[in-house]
């Protein structure tokens, strides 16, 4: 089923928790609602499924518009943050009370209760744990009971709440995996928060980044991250380094240093902020030319597949960030034989810029 | 929750104390516990003995008919009737009150918690005197009932009024902070999953606090049966009428019956009993059940 947001706004007293927000969410994809603490992600996704009013717009849910319906008649399956598994009852009993509270004649009778309660543990493969408690249950199990107890009642739409949140690495990593292949069984369209972007990138088919109730992008997890639309993204998604300087042509002139830019959003005078990821950056040793920031060595971290250096900035450079990120490759690390405290110049291979007022 | 505070108290107890860095030197501990016993030993269990023991002083029989006295029987009989109506009354109130305080967000919800706790707080006398001036002969209302034929002060309406007063804190208090503590989420859980706001509290509500709902009961029955100084103002001490057993001790008290008085005292000694066994079985239970859920 596809759901679309339509200027959705809500406000909590003074704070503007989702600021005229317009989605639209096709049917069948996976998609992540990434951004920080307080931007608003969990609030759409309580509204979406209704256990939220919005102030203002609307939630349509497959062509129809469901603002005014019930969350009781929204057919929605929502996990939450902590499972909120009803903890007097058994694991099989959970995942069948969304059926027994169905109106008598939609009811299924116990037979059929008790063998669709079963076919869905076997596909969380957790049919083995029906007569446990919620307690007797590590994290990751009972967020899988709480999935299926969610879709027990066969939702049009599944929403997740921060499902890893509460979980250590080890399980996280692991369910991620497990929900992914859940979903391209089931296809039903489902909608994750998370504040992981890793998390965002790895599961989702298109990934919605958010930032103080506003949407800042929206696309694959490719496009975001290699393209971020916003300087708000590229800080978000991945290491970045950053170089505040003013816009000469072809170059931005950063202090006595020049660097190349990718020339979009860069009128002639105008002061940037210049996005480049460890990985765009280049170390120079020849401190002759004028291209590139200088820098020193601070430390090389040298074991994995890639090598990532630390660099400090050189004291002076007004405004500038004081650290520098780098990630090289083993035989580029062999050729330019770096040692700690030695001076370099930083050389971006890309430079994206923004509007310093923009950043 | 209290109840699942003590036990956890309990295993604290013995972590300090195998503990070198927390432990008490021998004497503070030993002078402390004498203490306490004495003091247990002198105000609680010397009282309680002596009630059997004055009780059962002249046998049996003598006990046995001071217990089957008509006047004896009505008291019993009023206490129960006033229990019976207040308890159940206290226990629809207090679900509601501690819901309303727990999950809903609303003006004067700090006004309503500290409205709960004044029967606490009030003398049970001045309560009496509340309904008296309420609804006595020269009351506000005592002019229209007395024109109605309905009598509330000096009769079974006014005890059962005074007693739901007294009693009306304890549900509400043992559930306020067991419902806090387990939040909304659960609810909301049910809720997506379909069910009505009745098939939520029946099925995921109560059963999240049955225990402390059972426990707020017994104290609230507790003190049903044995409160005297907010009755003992209503009642006008009417023998045979309106008479509860703690206000017919005090009669027999007075004129020198003490047997009889002793008899049916050690009635509602027994009775703290048995509800200070049902309270520790509670607390036991669900202790058990809070450590299942952590």
């Amino acid at each position: 089923m596809s759901i679309q947001v339509e200027n959705i706004h809500k406000q909590f007293g003074a704070f503007t928790a989702l600021n005229q927000v317009s989605l639209d969410f096709p049917t069948g994809e996976l998609v992540a609602l990434l951004g920080p603490s307080g931007c608003g992600k969990t609030t759409l996704l309580r509204v979406i499924a209704g256990l939220e009013t919005a102030d203002s717009g609307r939630v349509i849910l497959e062509g129809e518009d469901a603002s005014g319906t019930h969350v009781r008649e929204r057919q929605v399956g929502f996990v939450f943050q902590h499972y909120a598994l009803f903890r007097h009852m058994t694991v099989f009993e959970n995942v069948a009370f969304g059926l027994r509270v169905k109106p008598r004649r939609e009811r299924p009778n116990e037979a059929e209760i008790k063998k669709r309660v079963h076919r869905l543990l076997e596909l969380v493969q957790l049919d083995w744990l029906a007569d446990r408690f919620p307690a007797q249950l590590s994290g990751g199990q009972r967020q899988r009971i709480a999935l299926a107890r969610a879709l027990a009642v066969e939702p049009r739409v599944l929403l997740l709440d921060e499902p890893f949140g509460a979980l250590d690495a080890q399980v996280r990593k692991e369910l991620r995996r497990w929900l992914r292949r859940l979903h391209d069984e089931l296809h039903v369209t489902s909608i994750f928060v998370t504040h992981d972007q890793e998390e965002a990138l790895e599961v989702a088919d298109r990934v919605v980044l958010m930032n103080k109730g506003k949407v800042e992008q929206v696309g694959t997890p490719q496009q975001v991250y290699e393209h971020p639309a916003t300087p708000f993204v590229y800080g978000f998604l991945g290491a970045v380094n950053l170089f505040h300087g003013r816009v000469d042509g072809e170059h931005v002139r950063v202090g006595e240093a020049v660097l190349p830019h990718d020339g979009r959003d860069a009128a002639h005078g105008v002061d940037v902020v210049g996005f480049a990821r460890p990985h765009e950056l280049d170390i120079v040793t020849d401190l002759g030319s004028s291209q590139g920031v200088e820098a020193t060595v601070a430390r090389v971290l040298a074991f994995g597949a890639s090598v990532r250096v630390e660099l400090d900035a050189i004291a002076g450079a007004e405004g500038q960030p004081r650290h520098y990120e780098v990630v090289l490759g083993r035989e580029r690390l062999a050729e330019l034989a770096l040692t700690e405290g030695q001076r370099v110049r930083l050389v971006p291979s890309q430079l994206r810029v923004f509007p310093r007022e923009a950043a | 929750m209290a109840a699942a505070g003590v036990l956890h108290g309990r295993a604290d107890a013995r972590r300090y104390e195998n503990n070198a860095a927390t432990r008490e030197a021998p004497w503070v501990k030993w002078t402390l516990l004498g203490i306490s016993l004495a003091f247990f030993a002198l105000f609680l269990l010397l009282p309680l003995v002596a009630v059997f023991t004055e009780a059962l002083r002249k046998g049996w029989v003598t006990y046995l008919t001071a217990l089957s006295d008509d006047d004896a029987l009505s008291a019993i009989k009023l206490t129960l009737i006033t229990a019976a109506i207040a308890v159940p009354l206290n226990l629809v109130f207090g679900v509601s009150a501690a819901w309303c305080i727990a999950k809903f967000q609303f003006r004067g919800k700090h006004f309503l918690t500290t409205l709960i706790d004044l029967p606490f707080s009030v003398s049970p006398v001045v309560a009496g005197l509340i309904y008296v001036l309420l609804f006595g002969a020269h009351g506000w209302f005592g002019g229209w009932l007395a024109a109605n034929d309905i009598k509330i002060i000096f009769a079974v309406p006014g005890i059962v009024l005074a007693t739901v007063f007294v009693t009306f804190p304890f549900v509400a208090r043992e559930l306020i902070p067991l419902m806090e503590a387990q939040g909304r989420e659960e609810e909301e859980a049910a809720t997506v999953l379909g069910a009505s706001g009745w098939q939520t509290f029946w099925r995921v509500t109560l059963p999240n606090i049955k225990w402390g709902l059972l426990y707020g009961v017994i104290l609230c029955n507790a003190r049903a049966f044995g409160e005297f100084g907010a009755v003992s103002v209503v009642s006008g001490h009417i023998r045979g009428q309106t008479n509860t057993m703690p206000l017919h001790v005090e009669i027999l008290y007075n004129e020198y019956n003490f047997a009889a008085a002793f008899a049916v005292a050690s009635l509602l000694a027994l009775l703290a009993l048995v509800t200070l066994g049902l309270k520790s079985f509670i607390e036991w239970k669900a202790g058990q059940q809070s450590r299942e859920s952590e």
